[in-house]
């Protein structure tokens, strides 16, 4: 399946998951079927991923994440924009995440 | 802040299977598992039964937690940490607000483990089941494969199509279930009719487990139940036998076991996990170390308290409290056949009221385990053996245990 990411697209969290903060870690609980690929199966996030979905506040656009990110973060921008597709790219895959219009 | 931005280390999203423990990075919940016995009515009987009350018994269900008390249990629960509920009764599906009260625990992100014997499942609810998987199998308690046995044990006529038509919906839909038998004299004679069965279902996730050792009345209700439940209990030597059917099975996983349990346990009660990142809600909203545990001294009201007090310093201090009966201090103290003995302060409290009183069947069902697996000779009493490790090690090089 090819994602497309459009950077004027706001991404917001799908109904269908449910994201819990538990001991400083961000655990990603299916509620729909559909979501994980079998049973009694949950997501986490490494620390970038974290600090991306913690800004996904279903204002931003992708280009405004990009930007802020840009602003907080020490890294090069290439890196940054390469870390956000990645990590978008593979949560819409999981339809863990959603265009804001169609969540 | 963290300035720094890219890991390299891990993927961005990575799956982890939400049975997998330790299942965080970093530091444990308070609380990551909670049982909630959400009604202790049942539409069965069952002869062996430690709980139930009837059906109608409105009693019973004036003492249960309102829904939206239960609701804001699990909110708790939630904001602690918890990622994991079994409901369990009685028989919850009696509730009538279960759908909402399974909605709930969901929408928190909370996989849902029911306890259920299959009757009242109904194609509504196991649409739900699909259309938001509890993300854990479905556990059924299966009492017999034929009318008469069945029936025989949950002495409720008609029970035994209703619980086979909730099985065959929980199989149509393809919903992940595990069943729980018991080996009760009216079923006996079915074992194997029950695991060839069990053995062509796909979506059953394990084989089955029978039940053995029959709990006494958890409330200590009726002396006249509990002398029934104890005639069920099969001789020690043939409850062995059975288990031990598949030799060589048998053998490795008790190896298994002993390798990790077996020691004497001294003067300490709670060997268990008992009230640590855990415990049980009874149906009447006391927070208890486990779902069989209802001594007075070691239950916590959670209409007056929070999980947060419970479980940093009311279980804690309970589970400190030291044996001093005296049998237990000249036997289970110095028993290294802890690891098979089922010997625990909640069976105490259900056989003789009290946390430290040994339970002679318990003890008699180890002793004839460790003879069968040739740890002890006739006639020899465990906590009498000082040699202990080398006959454990010897254990290691019997045929089979490998």
């Amino acid at each position: 399946m090819t994602i497309n990411l459009s950077p004027d697209a706001v991404y917001v969290p799908s109904q269908d998951v449910v994201a819990r903060e538990i001991e400083g870690e961000i655990i990603i609980v299916p509620l729909a079927a559909g979501i994980g690929d079998m049973e009694d199966e949950l997501f986490t996030l490494n620390p970038t991923g974290m600090v991306i979905w913690q800004k996904l506040d279903g204002k931003k656009t992708l280009r405004e994440l990009i930007e802020e990110l840009i602003h907080d973060y020490d890294a090069a921008p290439e890196e940054i924009e390469k870390d956000v597709a990645g990590l978008m790219t593979e949560l819409l895959k999981r339809k863990i995440l959603v265009e804001a219009s169609s969540g | 802040m963290d300035k720094s931005f890219h890991h390299k280390k891990n993927p961005y999203v990575s799956r982890i299977e939400s049975s997998r423990v330790p299942l965080w990075l970093n530091k444990r919940p308070l609380l990551t598992h909670l049982d909630m016995e959400i009604t202790e009515r049942c539409n069965l009987n069952c002869i062996h039964c430690y709980i139930n009350q009837p059906a109608g018994d409105e009693a019973g269900r004036k003492k249960e937690l309102a829904t939206a008390a239960i609701k804001a249990i699990l909110k708790d629960a939630a904001d602690l940490g918890c990622l994991s509920i079994r409901f369990t009764g009685g028989e919850p599906l009696l509730r009538e607000d279960f759908e909402e009260l399974y909605i709930a625990a969901r929408k928190l992100g909370m996989k849902v483990i029911l306890f259920t014997n299959a009757t009242l499942l109904t194609p509504r609810i196991t649409a739900l089941f699909t259309e938001i998987p509890p993300l854990a199998p479905i556990e059924i308690t299966l009492y017999g494969m034929k009318k008469k046995s069945y029936e025989t044990v949950t002495r409720t006529p008609g029970s035994f199509e209703a619980a086979w038509r909730g099985i065959d919906l929980v199989i149509a839909r393809k919903l992940p279930f595990a069943v729980k038998s018991a080996l009760l004299p009216p079923c006996l004679d079915e074992i194997g009719e029950f695991e060839s069965w069990a053995a062509g279902v796909p979506t059953l996730s394990d084989a089955p487990s029978p039940v053995l050792l029959f709990n006494l009345r958890g409330r200590r209700d009726s002396a006249r139940k509990n002398a029934a439940i104890r005639k069920l209990r099969l001789p020690p030597e043939k409850a062995v036998a059975i288990l031990a059917r598949d030799e060589t099975a048998y053998i490795a996983n008790t190896l298994a076991f002993c390798s990790r349990f077996t020691a004497p346990p001294d003067a300490g009660l709670f060997r268990c996990g008992a009230g640590k990142g855990g415990g049980a809600v009874s149906a009447d909203g006391f927070f208890q170390p486990c779902l069989l545990l209802r001594h007075p001294d070691t239950l916590y009201d959670l209409k007056t308290g929070s999980f947060n007090e419970a479980l940093t310093r009311f279980f804690p201090e309970a589970r400190k409290i030291k044996a001093a009966h005296p049998d237990y201090l000249k036997r289970c103290a110095h028993c290294f056949l802890k690891g098979l003995c089922e010997q625990c302060p909640a069976r105490s409290w259900m056989e003789h009221g009290t946390l430290d009183t040994p339970v002679d069947y318990l003890c008699e069902f180890a002793h004839a385990q460790a003879r069968r697996l040739g740890l002890l000779k006739e006639n020899e009493d465990a906590w009498a053996v000082p040699n202990w490790k080398v006959r454990i090690k010897g254990l290691a090089f019997r045929p089979g245990s490998r």
